[in-house]
């Protein structure tokens, strides 16, 4: 409920409705759930606060989608466990800040379960990921061909079975996975153009599948899974420490989001306190990786488009700050500054006073770019009505971040679902809606404006304390959940802690798991001289999908 | 126009190790050291293609901040080029997924020889965080020959700098594979 009053103190205007919409969301659901016969187990009080937990049977698992997408309910994600006797299933829905995570139960041998894809469009590939790693079959799946799985492993082994070996089996050299069935095109004078998985440039690795006419495309399908380098598999048996330095590198430009939401998540399950300074200190770095990142990506948009006085500008921008972060917590992407229970780097007040100075100057020459860019025929030419996400598909599909918010969805974690130090600060979320690679670029311009803003606020409220809470050891089978606004969008994550304080499960989902599908719809009709500027404005991470 | 003429020559030129106006001697005495051994080795242009096996994607932008303003890896004649077929060395990042295994063989064999290669970062180094496994071949070297590492989480541009200068200065140009 605080929550919910966070939320309406900046929306006045719909105030009732969204209260009224607040409180009741759950028991819509959950009353039109009865009226189809689901049988539901809320497990409260719920282990994975914030998130509410339901159990469902497993028959039901696809008419509770069907029930939570006809009320709009936005689907976040999906993860399997193998629990030995039998095998977890969760799905994590959002509506209106409340998350709500589904849970059913599978035999180990072969489980099958209604697919969540014929409801929600982001649960496709999520679901063959889960059918690669733990062979649990999605009936009605509207295309259940390999995702994850190339050819490193067997089609009938399953690496997140913990019966099978972190080492695996792997052939003396891993053939290329040349037979998969990308969806053809045939007629006259259309073309197929095949991208990938090397690049023509310094970027990660994966595969575009082009089906164009003359210079416009028709269809593209991507082909993902080339940098999976077994994340979730290695994170099992590690110390906590251990995990958020792996986290670390889930995304290497997101150090920082993908910790703190580990960490979110292990220290729910431990019920371990983070002191509040650690958490503004966790804040601040949050918000200067989005800086980092925002700034880069501002930079590519423009080179991209051939403006190379914008590319120089923002990436000097970005340099003075990389040198700032190494200067002031030892490391240039601010890797390895989060420990479970706190930070491992402080803000004296020297160092305080410095990151004032360098806010007020990238906000002087932000303030200096503006006109130039705004002014700039070329990049407009080039910008705007390029690669459009509608409001609707971007909302069908719960399009995340920047990318979301570009095509009118509003949500942000640090606003509606706040986590501490955001409750207590005024977290503005620019939106726009034109849905082009134009609102893809002032979304990102404006959102960097308000990092600087909320950097301010956390440096001046900075409050004195601790920065690491004692560590506690949480039993066997305690759990998590952990949801961070990253630069790129919500990160959620769960943790399962084994025997002896050890991690026995690790599930992250980087919002470019939710956003990779946007680019296949919003090239379509462009020119393919286009797609490398509507790739760089949705910026998905390889990584961080492939895990 | 005029503003953003203004803003470019209010910037400047910032690149650094520029004499005399040095702000960062790093810069400038790895710069200048790597310019010398390009210049005698290879005519003053090095092409690298980088080749991203399963990075994080850490390296890869302390690979790119090499061409920001600051350091400007291009005034040395060093070159990040598209295709394999253009270039004299492979930056490589890893660990190497057995997804990229083939991938990556298949660029280096792609290259024309003479041809180094160079590993980045402590996963393309020795595994780094990921190591070996059912997914990961780990090093680099693993799967293709390598003549030098560059190690760091990620390396600096610096570290970058000063790794490419000792492959060249190690003449080990006499002793380039096949």
């Amino acid at each position: 409920m605080n929550q919910s009053k966070e939320f309406v103190s900046k929306n006045s205007g719909r105030q009732e409705s969204i209260i009224t919409e607040n409180l009741d969301a759950r028991a819509m659901l959950d009353a039109a759930l009865r009226s189809e016969g689901v049988k539901i187990l809320p497990i409260t009080p719920s282990p994975l606060l914030p998130a509410d937990l339901t159990e469902i049977e497993s028959e039901d698992w696809g008419k509770t989608a069907q029930q939570a997408s006809a009320q709009n309910w936005r689907w976040a994600g999906a993860w399997a466990e193998d629990r030995g006797s039998d095998l977890a299933m969760n799905a994590c829905l959002e509506k209106e800040g409340r998350y709500l995570i589904l849970r059913t139960y599978l035999p180990p041998d072969e489980p099958s379960l209604p697919s969540h894809a014929p409801y929600y469009w982001a649960a496709d590939r999520a679901e063959r990921h889960i059918q690669d790693l733990f062979g649990i079959r999605f009936i009605d799946h509207p295309d259940p061909k390999r995702w994850i799985r190339h050819q490193a492993w067997d089609e009938n082994a399953y690496p997140l079975r913990k019966n099978f070996p972190a080492d695996g089996q792997p052939p003396p050299s891993t053939p290329p996975d040349s037979n998969y069935p990308f969806l053809k095109a045939h007629g006259a004078s259309v073309y197929e153009i095949p991208v990938g998985p090397v690049h023509a440039g310094i970027i990660e690795p994966g595969h575009f599948r082009f089906q164009a006419v003359g210079e416009t495309i028709l269809h593209l399908e991507e082909r993902l899974g080339y940098v999976h380098k077994g994340i979730e598999k290695i994170a099992e048996g590690r110390d906590p420490l251990g995990l958020v330095k792996l986290a670390g590198r889930v995304s290497g430009d997101t150090p920082v989001g993908h910790s703190w939401t580990a960490c979110m998540a292990m220290e729910r399950a431990a019920k371990v306190e983070i002191p509040l300074r650690a958490a503004y200190i966790r804040g601040i770095l949050a918000e200067r990786e989005r800086v980092i990142n925002h700034l880069w990506d501002l930079a590519a948009l423009c080179n991209d488009v051939g403006f190379a006085a914008g590319y120089y500008q923002f990436g000097r921008l970005r340099e003075l700050w990389l040198r700032e972060n190494r200067a002031l917590f030892g490391h240039r992407l601010m890797m390895n500054t989060l420990v479970p229970g706190g930070v491992s780097v402080d803000v004296p007040p020297d160092a305080a006073g410095r990151m004032q100075d360098s806010t007020a100057s990238l906000r002087r020459e932000l303030d200096e770019l503006l006109p130039i860019l705004d002014a700039n025929s070329s990049l407009e030419d080039r910008f705007l009505t390029t690669g459009v996400l509608s409001s609707e598909l971007a909302s069908a599909l719960g399009a995340l971040g920047y990318v979301g918010r570009a095509s009118g969805q509003r949500f942000d974690v640090r606003r509606d679902v706040p986590y501490s130090p955001y409750e207590s600060l005024k977290v503005r979320v620019p939106v726009e809606v034109q849905g082009d690679v134009a609102s893809r670029f002032w979304v990102r311009y404006k959102e960097l404006r308000a990092a600087l803003r909320l950097i301010e606020q956390m440096l001046a409220g900075l409050p004195s304390g601790d920065l690491v809470s004692e560590w506690r050891t949480p039993k066997e089978g305690a759990e998590g959940f952990g949801a961070v606004e990253g630069w790129r969008g919500e990160i959620l994550c769960y943790v399962r802690f084994g025997a002896g304080g050890r991690i026995s499960r690790y599930y992250p989902r980087d919002p470019s798991v939710i956003n990779w599908p946007a680019l296949e719809k919003l090239v379509l009709g462009n020119i393919v001289p286009d797609f490398p500027v509507c790739n760089k404005s949705v910026n998905g991470s390889y990584s961080g999908h492939d895990l | 126009m005029l503003r953003l003429y203004g803003k470019i020559f209010r910037t400047g030129v910032l690149t650094e190790g520029i004499p005399p106006a040095s702000k960062d001697e790093a810069v400038e005495r790895e710069g200048a050291r790597l310019k010398a051994v390009i210049d005698k080795r290879f005519r003053g242009s090095l092409s690298i293609r980088q080749v991203d096996a399963g990075s994080c994607n850490g390296c890869e932008l302390e690979i790119h901040a090499l061409n920001n303003v600051y350091y400007d890896v291009e005034r040395f004649g060093v070159h990040f080029v598209a295709s394999p077929r253009h270039a004299d060395i492979l930056m490589v990042t890893g660990p190497v997924s057995r997804h990229m295994e083939a991938a990556l063989k298949r660029t280096y064999e792609a290259t024309a020889d003479p041809k180094w290669v160079i590993a980045v970062g402590d996963c393309g180094v020795c595994g780094g965080e990921f190591g070996v496994s059912y997914a990961s071949c780990g090093a680099v070297s693993n799967v293709i020959p390598v003549d030098l590492a560059i190690a760091g989480c990620p390396p600096t541009p610096i570290d970058l700098l000063r790794g490419l200068l000792s492959l060249l200065s190690d003449s080990v140009t006499n002793q380039a594979h096949g």
